[in-house]
């Protein structure tokens, strides 16, 4: 992946590019043009920091008619535009292009409604995911998809990327709890999906734009829907000998029809690192540390946590705590929280994977990390959403000896080829972006990628937003538009009898 | 005028490869439970896709399950409440609203309906539980998408594209859905007498309590004494679900709320079962006639004063789920579509569908709510991205 393969600059846009300057700063006046390169610096990346491109310049519009005029001009010119929020991707799907206008939605931040008898709120695309919690909290409300970057990522990048975070088993990723959109398409033209009602009739525009990673169109308004905030939270910590042994409990768990509002695994060296970091209290002896919460109201908490812990003895659990207050509760959560800084802590660099796996396949993954580890002489810590089957492992490297980041991204390639091979996924919910974008072959078929490229094709037929992501090879709408087969030439000789 | 019967994905390519050939329009079909929605097809041959059978995964620790496109809805329900599970989304049966039979339509067809129920509201519709599908496009090519996960971004959630497509784009093959764990057990509390104004607040009440509805809806008088089972005079209903110490907990939780004491009615286990199955399937107006029946999705806070503003200009029967966002109207007279779409519009917006009128009036009315000009251009460029020569149920959504 180092040897990124990037769309070629078009030479007619970079060589004008003092005009275009211009013209977007007569669209977007005041500050809304930064064309520095010092000042541009700040956009160079996002959060896959190994990747770095300075954009052709910067543009932040404040209104959905500025973002449409941009759209338009770009489009009517042939200028690539990336689209960015928080810039917290981390999966590259915001790295600019040297020939591409950036669009930055930050000073999208408004809350521009809070509706309790609808119990939805209406945002600006640039407001944070935590934003939304935090304007409707104090009325016993929240916003339950909860990605670990929520109090820096946006909700229109949540969008964007179908951001989950760990209570997605019980309440669902992004795509389940966005109501509507307004977005605007790149000739420019705004439309609005949904609203605040349920379930838009028509094609599920709605369900594709979420997760499409800005190459479809440029969100401006987001209504997601609010729920009222459990009662209470209660978390057991759970010890296993093995993985094994904690994979059954997670199994059972779920086989007794109980969802936990979060079901999070880590792996001994991640237990290790978490512990020497913040102290959680964390049984070092342990293969596989469980972190189940239930949430609920008191009665229906007390009772689910009799069972699971009945669940965890059956599966051969050394040890198994169960929070007494809200105070021991989040300090069992501090060391999976702090999981990926306390690795930053022993070892100077280290690689995020995000594949997803029937959970059942989980010591078989982990067994294959093993041998992969031994192999590529690289440590690698895992963190695993234990109730859905993401993945997180972190691969441990030193950026500053030379070959070891591709060494890292060699391995965490062959990561994501053995969740496929067991039944699973590239990605959870980091998104393709351009890490992953090579590997997609992996998953999908040409025919597989063909079709969703013509569905490009119907949003952006000239490839010009977020080019270079997610595809790994681009191909022209008329092409991909060909049929293959024609009226009056017989691939059938006669009607297929069955 | 062939039907085409595939019994695997590899003829219904093989077909739909013919028809693209041919230029023949295919009309896709499950068990045809839900043909009585939409513009009549306008096609000369038909994919049957009910020989199309059998689950082919089912890891119910694993919160899966994969089937043929065609594989009887009865037959999967069934085979997950042997496990203890369900399909979430609870998935309405046409049938008896359309003169039809009960129990009919494939797994398939939910899905291209994109069909949910009373607990849309918590757990979502069909569209919310598609993990993954593989499907023949309008240009005759297999293609998949998704996968068999509950977390997955990797490309275009073409699963989804499908929901809610009624055939148009692609015939789909396979699905893949997650499963749920079903309910231990369940009891519905029962507030009387309420006009839909009040009934609505209640309901909002309700909804942003803690105490987990998964099922509100609004039964004014006349439609009440259409369901069997519930007391005189209009009726709010509120179903909680769960664990039983759980559920009596909220149950009480909802009578303190609404300050009743031992006097509140409550309905519980089998009993409301059937009530919300009757809810679900719309039974006070599964009445036998051909009598246009609306479905309208609006903000739960609109729907009623959507009601009352039509009352003002013509007859119309009524009654609301998902906490008062999902009106079922059933009118008088034919040929209202504009006056409803114009008041829908009018409160904030939402979407009206004609589920249920004669041949002649579904050919004449817009069936689906009409998309405003930029977002209509952008369905049907999606549309001729996947069937670029109009073969797969032509004319049904337009």
């Amino acid at each position: 992946m180092s040897g990124l393969a990037m769309p070629k600059p078009d030479a007619a846009t970079l060589s004008r590019r003092a005009e275009i300057v211009a013209d977007l700063a007569r669209i977007v006046p005041g500050e809304g043009v930064v064309d520095a390169v010092n000042e541009m610096r700040a956009f160079e990346s996002d959060g896959l920091t190994a990747y770095r491109q300075l954009p052709l310049v910067v543009v932040l519009p404040e209104t959905t008619a500025q973002v449409s005029k941009i759209l338009k001009y770009c489009d009517e010119r042939g200028i690539r535009v990336v689209p960015r929020g928080s810039g917290t991707s981390l999966s590259g799907g915001a790295l600019p292009l040297e020939d591409a206008v950036l669009l930055v939605m930050s000073r999208f931040n408004a809350i521009l409604d809070i509706d309790f008898m609808n119990r939805c709120v209406v945002a600006q695309p640039g407001v944070t995911n935590l934003g939304i919690t935090r304007a409707v909290e104090e009325d016993g409300f929240y916003y339950a998809p909860d990605p670990s970057s929520q109090i820096a990522c946006s909700i229109g990048g949540n969008v964007a990327e179908n951001s989950g975070g760990v209570h997605c088993l019980k309440y669902g990723l992004t795509a389940n709890n966005v109501l509507g959109v307004e977005m605007v398409l790149m000739n420019g033209e705004v439309v609005r999906l949904g609203g605040k009602h349920l379930d838009a009739e028509g094609y599920d525009l709605l369900g594709i734009m979420t997760g499409s990673e800005g190459l479809l169109g440029v969100v401006t308004e987001v209504t997601v829907r609010i729920l009222r905030k459990p009662e209470t939270a209660r978390a057991l910590l759970i010890g296993f000998p093995t993985s094994e042994q904690g994979g059954q409990c997670v199994a059972d768990i779920i086989g007794a029809g109980i969802i936990p509002g979060g079901m999070e695994m880590m792996d001994r060296p991640a237990i290790h690192a978490a512990e020497d970091f913040v102290q959680a209290g964390y049984p070092l002896e342990c293969e596989a540390l469980l972190i189940v919460e239930l949430d609920g109201p008191g009665v229906e908490v007390d009772h689910l946590i009799g069972l699971v812990e009945a669940i965890a003895l059956r599966n051969g659990s050394t040890t198994c705590r169960i929070s007494t207050s809200e105070e021991e509760r989040l300090r069992f959560w501090a060391g999976r929280k702090a999981a990926f800084p306390a690795v930053g802590r022993i070892s100077p660099d280290y690689y995020c994977m995000d594949g997803t796996i029937p959970r059942k396949e989980l010591p078989r993954v982990l067994a294959g990390m093993r041998e992969l580890s031994q192999q590529y002489g690289l440590r690698v810590a895992n963190v695993f959403h234990a109730g859905d089957g993401n993945l997180h492992p972190l691969i441990l490297y030193d950026a500053n000896l030379p070959g070891e980041l591709e060494k890292a991204e060699a391995f965490g390639a062959d990561i994501l080829r053995l969740c496929v091979k067991v039944g699973g996924v590239l990605t959870g919910e980091h998104g393709v972006g351009v890490e992953k974008r090579d590997l997609m072959p992996e998953m999908f078929s040409q025919a597989d990628l063909d079709q969703q490229m013509r569905v490009k094709c119907a949003f952006d037929p000239n490839h010009l937003l977020n080019p270079g992501k997610v595809f790994p090879q681009l191909r022209r709408c008329a092409e991909l538009g060909r049929m293959h087969i024609h009226a009056g030439k017989m691939p059938f000789p006669d009607i297929p009898r069955f | 005028m062939t039907t085409f019967t595939p019994t695997s994905a590899e003829e219904v390519l093989s077909a739909v490869q013919w028809a693209v050939s041919e230029s023949a329009p295919l009309e896709i079909l499950g068990h045809g439970s839900k043909r009585g929605i939409g513009r009549p097809p306008q096609t000369g041959h038909a994919l049957d896709l009910s020989s199309l059978t059998g689950v082919t995964l089912y890891e119910p620790e694993e919160l899966v399950l994969s089937a043929r496109a065609g594989t009887p809805l009865a037959e999967i329900e069934n085979l997950l409440a042997q496990n203890g599970q369900e399909l979430a989304f609870e998935p309405m049966d046409y049938g008896p609203l359309l003169g039809g039979q009960q129990g009919r339509g494939t797994i398939g067809g939910a899905l291209s309906a994109n069909l949910s129920g009373p607990r849309r509201i918590k757990a979502g519709a069909a569209r919310d539980h598609i993990l993954g599908i593989t499907a023949v496009s309008g240009r005759g090519e297999a293609f998949k998408a998704g996968g068999r996960v509950v977390k997955n971004v990797t490309g275009y959630d073409l699963s989804k594209a499908m929901a809610g497509s009624w055939g148009t784009l692609a015939a789909v093959t396979d699905v893949t859905f997650k499963v749920l764990p079903g309910a231990e057990t369940e009891t519905t509390l029962v507030l009387s007498g309420l006009l839909d104004d009040a009934a609505v607040a209640a309901m909002a009440v309700a909804m942003g309590s803690s105490a987990e509805v998964s099922g509100a809806a609004h039964l004014p008088e006349t439609a009440s004494a259409r369901i069997d089972g519930l007391p005189k005079g209009a009726a709010t209903v509120l179903r909680v679900e769960g664990f039983g110490p759980s559920v009596a907990y909220r149950i009480n939780h909802l009578k303190q709320a609404f300050g009743l004491g031992a006097e509140a009615v409550t309905i519980s286990a089998e009993a409301s079962k059937r009530l919300w199955r009757a809810i679900r399937d719309c039974a006070p107006f599964a009445d036998g006639t051909e009598k246009p029946v609306w479905r309208v999705s609006m903000a739960p806070n609109e729907a009623h004063r959507l009601v009352m503003a039509l009352r003002m200009q013509t007859a119309a029967d009524a009654f609301y789920d998902w906490a008062g966002g999902l009106a079922w109207l059933r009118m008088e007279h034919e040929s209202e579509a504009e006056l409803l779409r114009g008041l829908v519009k009018k409160l904030g917006g939402g979407y009206a569908t004609l589920v249920r009128a004669s041949a002649p009036q579904r050919a004449a009315n817009a069936v689906f709510e009409p998309q405003p000009a930029a977002l209509a251009a952008l369905s049907a460029r999606l549309k001729a991205e996947f069937d670029p020569q109009n073969i797969l149920n032509p004319g049904r959504m337009g």
